[in-house]
């Protein structure tokens, strides 16, 4: 595919993204902070939060197992994910938070539960949606082109 | 020691990429950054540590601003915020609370105690653009 193909392929895809609530604004700041100096910074970023958001989604898992779930770790885990979803734009996760520390402090396990299980599949669409993203860039910049800024 | 006039800033925040975030807009802002990932590790840090002798022995009298997270596990933003305030060396180093929750007696308290001002999360580019300014007219 020609780099004008690719380039256009990648607004239309980042395009959809914003506007399917996938990414807010806040991904568009991260985006302005990347420069020459740092021409991966977003990647970089983007890895942590799939590392972090694992890590608390594991975490998260094996504290609603237990037969005394302890409501308190479950509601900080959620803080957390709800700090890096905010930070890097993944505007769906972060919105998966906010009942589920509702869920906390009414300590119902299974609302908790299946509040769980909702952000796990908004975090592996986003992911997808992001490694799309990403390939997408990769073949531009193969390609000899420049990644186009969206607003 | 090189004198730059790159003002040096704290940034406090338990999550790891709200600290490369944040060290990330204040270097773009033209600020000499050092993290730190708790409130014991930043008094440790500013010579305010437990056991350590309240002297210049610690970074404090480098460090031109503060930024610190409000919820963090242990010491929180605004217990940070008191002892830098009652600390004789560093009672002027203005401190930014950051929080990503908009409550307003917790931005009061912090107001009351001394905060430099209280900023939303996640931070934008123009939040720091904006500290950068008050920053250059403390000076």
């Amino acid at each position: 595919m020609e780099v004008g193909q690719l380039q256009r392929s990648f607004v239309e895809y980042m395009t959809s993204l914003f506007r399917e609530g996938f990414l807010d604004a806040q991904f568009s700041q991260l985006q302005q902070l990347q420069d020459d100096s740092n021409p991966d910074f977003v990647v970089e970023v983007v890895s942590l939060f799939f590392e972090d958001s694992e890590r608390l989604l594991n975490d998260l898992t094996m504290a609603l197992d237990q037969p005394n779930v302890d409501f308190k770790q479950v509601d900080a885990h959620v803080h957390q994910l709800k700090g890096s979803s905010s930070s890097v734009g993944a505007q769906r996760v972060k919105n998966c938070c906010v009942p589920f520390r509702n869920c906390c402090e009414e300590q119902n396990t299974e609302a908790c539960l299946r509040c769980l299980q909702q952000i796990k599949q908004e975090y592996l669409l986003v992911k997808n949606k992001l490694q799309t993203l990403f390939e997408l860039e990769q073949q531009i910049v193969a390609a000899g082109g420049a990644i186009p800024m969206v607003q | 020691m090189e004198e730059t006039d790159e003002p040096h800033v704290l940034a406090v925040d338990d999550n790891f990429i709200d600290r490369k975030l944040v060290e990330k807009l204040l270097k773009k802002s033209s600020c000499k950054v050092t993290t730190a990932e708790n409130g014991l590790r930043a008094l440790e840090y500013l010579g305010l540590g437990a056991g350590q002798e309240h002297s210049t022995n610690g970074n404090g009298s480098k460090v031109n601003m503060i930024i610190t997270d409000y919820c963090m596990p242990g010491m929180t933003g605004y217990e940070l915020l008191k002892k830098v305030k009652e600390s004789s060396i560093l009672k002027d180093v203005p401190v930014v609370i950051m929080s990503s929750e908009n409550i307003p007696t917790r931005i009061d308290q912090c107001m009351e105690e001394g905060a430099q001002m209280f900023m939303l999360k996640p931070l934008k580019h123009s939040d720091v653009k904006r500290l950068r300014c008050q920053l250059m007219q403390c000076q």
